[in-house]
């Protein structure tokens, strides 16, 4: 495929690898947080941990936008796919996060008309097709998704859909990460910059991060190659002393962000006061919610949903697990009641989450050699 | 430079209940039945080991094999069923009634057995046009003689409207045995290669394109065939050197490699750059965020054989019309058992687990 196997290649890939054996100060221990989830799937994907020394340890963060979903959220997605006449519609990989009572999934087994799309407009297609249905959306992700969603929204309003609504769970960037930064244990000392995100918001909000954390940022690609320069790039910034926003996904992501995704969104959504995230509890101005303009196309408001907020279990450490305090195995549910089948915590919810993969590569992710 | 990691005494306890855990047989637990548990992954497996061998506990069936062995007056056969649900009922490159005789005619080759005979029942919708049915019907006859099987026993039912799509078909399939095969899912040791009949994932993705979900268009068609020619062609080449086999149906090839992994108690390592992926499957795949080692076949063979006669078997494998791309994919290795390694294109390694539920497509 072309402009994709360029990135993948691995004689550049084990020249890039080597630099940062050469960066790497001997004795002294990086951890390396990705943000996003589409990096983690990468970096499981080619294996790139494989390729890097044992003491450059990548922390998996909070940026996979179906695994921070809360319980409670979930439940109330349920609430709404079990009402009559309703088609809930929502992304794939959001059907198997469980709520306190199963997941949606589970809810489709047990009756709910519940289909998997790819793009909301896809639910818009389904709620043309079915005008005597009510269609929900369940709109996830972070700034990355909601641009497709508002213009989803613009669309409905546009054609005077009335049987279509979303049930706005969209989350933003900037205040899970921060709210990493703010807690006194946490042992960073770079991050990898989502690079979707920033194709809409741009580089300029993660300047906080070298500013008033001093910690390095590179928003990085997500072919491998991206994150192996992205890795070298933060090592560099690290052995220099220096600390700022570096953009490796130059191809993609301009600095001031894409401005018209960025004006659809702000006509569309307003914050909310504060968003649950499972593993990292109530964060402020974190989440999104339809705008007083487009308050009727929002389900939670069309149908009456329990909105119960349900406690992550006391002994799911999924927040120190992503400030990088504790490993997998140090969790006291990890591995006996939290498990890949039966997951308590975001870490286990997304195979691709730290204790999930862990579970998974065992023994083996651990015979890395240290430098 | 380097030393290992040293794993704290915790963490070694903490392996080690994980290791237990996997090891352990599966349990059926789920309230429900959900799509997942038709998947062939995890869930799958929770049903079959956790509720049906333990149900009809039998020396045969705990063999896990693709058709079961059975011997009459010293006449060793082997059975074989399944049933066909596909929607769409045709698609590109075939039909439900050519995958209704190849799929089960393929359990049986897979096991060593040359087909001989099926049953057939058809689960008609009330509303199916007779033209649909008639066409077929066809298919069944044509896909039989071109396996060289019978269709030697029958049923009809209809099924009220909206309790089938369109039809569903069943086959049952009895074969012989044949004395050159020394098959078996647990005999599978260190050092084996692994071999493959062809490019794989197709089937899958010309099915879920030809449902329409999705705005793809590719000229994928699926890869339904009968595999009885190959396995005859590995059989005279490896003989009792070749360990066991099995057609890479639902779940994939990662699902045969992860199922035979934990049956012989060995790893494996697969290279994921000698794996032969089409073009058009290959950037379906990247698209919809899915990984064609999970992706279903219906002409696609896994071969488990010894180190000696690998290459014999793979030339005699690529000699069968169809079959050129065959490749060696891997080896068979002995730590950490029941788990299967890939090494990446990209030069880094990962595990390539069972599926866990339906393959969901990706968001991010």
């Amino acid at each position: 495929m072309r402009f994709v196997d360029e990135f993948r290649d691995p004689e550049l890939g084990r020249a890039v690898a080597g630099e940062i054996l050469s960066l790497v100060e001997p004795g002294r221990h990086y951890k390396l947080m990705e943000v996003c989830g589409g990096h983690t799937h990468s970096i499981y994907k080619y294996g790139i941990d494989d390729l890097l020394p044992a003491n450059v340890e990548l922390v998996h963060g909070p940026g996979c936008p179906v695994c921070v979903i809360p319980m409670g959220r979930v439940d109330d997605g349920i609430a709404i796919a079990h009402e009559d006449g309703v088609i809930f519609t929502c992304f794939g990989d959001m059907m198997r996060v469980p709520g306190s009572n199963g997941s949606l999934l589970d809810a489709k087994a047990a009756g709910a008309d519940i289909r998997m799309v790819y793009s909301p407009l896809d639910a818009l297609r389904i709620a043309k097709q079915n005008p005597d249905r009510e269609v929900v959306f369940f709109a996830i992700g972070f700034e990355t998704t909601a641009p497709s969603t508002a213009l989803t929204l613009k669309r409905a309003r546009a054609e005077h859909l009335e049987n279509f609504s979303v049930m706005c769970s969209h989350v933003t960037i900037v205040p899970p990460v921060r709210a990493l930064l703010e807690s006194p244990d946490l042992r960073l000392d770079g991050f990898i910059g989502p690079g979707h995100v920033s194709t809409v918001v741009g580089a300029r909000p993660f300047e906080f991060i070298p500013a008033d954390y001093g910690r390095p940022v590179v928003i990085s690609g997500f072919e491998p190659l991206d994150i192996l320069q992205s890795i070298a790039m933060i090592l560099r910034q690290l052995a220099a002393g220096r600390c700022e926003v570096e953009n490796q996904y130059k191809r993609v992501v301009p600095y001031e962000g894409n401005l018209r995704a960025l004006e659809v969104m702000a006509e569309v959504f307003e914050l909310r006061p504060h968003f649950e995230w499972r593993g990292l509890g109530f964060i402020s101005h974190s989440g999104l919610k339809l705008s007083e303009a487009y308050a009727d196309l929002d389900a939670e408001a069309r149908f009456s949903v329990p909105g119960v907020r349900v406690a992550d279990p006391k002994a799911c450490q999924c927040g120190e697990v992503l400030k990088g305090v504790i490993k997998p195995w140090e969790c006291k549910v990890f591995g006996t009641a939290c498990t890949p089948e039966r997951p308590i915590g975001t870490c286990m919810v997304s195979s691709e989450g730290a204790c999930a993969a862990y579970y998974n590569f065992g023994r083996f992710a651990r015979e890395r050699e240290v430098v | 430079m380097a030393e290992p990691a040293v794993l704290s005494e915790r963490e070694q306890k903490i392996l080690g209940i994980i290791e237990t855990a996997r090891a352990k047989r599966a349990k059926f637990r789920d309230e429900r039945i959900t799509m997942a548990h038709g998947a062939g992954g995890k869930a799958t497996q929770t049903l079959i080991e956790g509720l049906l061998a333990p149900a009809f506990a039998s020396v045969v069936l705990d063999e896990m094999a693709d058709a079961g062995a059975i011997e009459i007056d010293g006449v060793q056969l082997a059975l074989t069923t399944d049933s066909y649900v596909v929607k769409p009922m045709r698609f590109p490159g075939g039909s439900i009634g050519e995958l209704a005789v190849n799929g089960t005619v393929n359990d049986l080759a897979v096991s060593g057995a040359q087909p001989i005979a099926l049953s057939l029942s058809l689960i008609l919708e009330e509303g199916l046009s007779a033209e649909d049915l008639k066409l077929e019907v066809e298919a069944i006859a044509r896909a039989a003689r071109e396996a060289g099987v019978e269709i030697v026993a029958g049923d009809t039912k209809v099924v009220e409207r909206g309790h089938a799509d369109g039809m569903y078909v069943c086959t049952t399939g009895i074969g012989r045995r044949d004395p050159r095969a020394r098959l078996s899912p647990a005999a599978l040791r260190p050092g084996d290669r692994i071999l493959l009949s062809g490019s794989i994932g197709e089937h899958g993705t010309a099915i879920m394109l030809a449902r329409g979900e999705f705005e793809l268009d590719a000229e994928i068609e699926s890869d339904t065939r009968p595999l009885w020619t190959v396995v005859d062609a590995l059989l005279d080449a490896a003989g009792s050197d070749l360990r066991c086999m099995r057609d890479a149906t639902r779940g994939g090839v990662a699902s045969v490699l992860n199922e035979l992994a934990r049956a012989s108690s060995v790893a494996m390592i697969v290279r994921e750059g000698a794996v032969p992926v089409r073009p058009g499957v290959a950037g379906a795949a990247e698209i919809l965020g899915i990984d064609p080692m999970y992706v279903a076949n219906e002409g696609k063979l896994v071969a488990f054989v010894a180190p000696d006669a690998a290459e014999q078997a793979l030339a005699a494998m690529r000699s069968v019309p169809g079959c050129e791309a065959a490749a060696e994919i891997g080896e068979v290795r002995t730590e950490p058992p029941g788990m299967v390694l890939v090494e990446t294109s990209f030069g880094g390694k990962r595990v390539m687990d069972q599926l866990v539920g339906d393959p969901l497509p990706r968001i991010c």
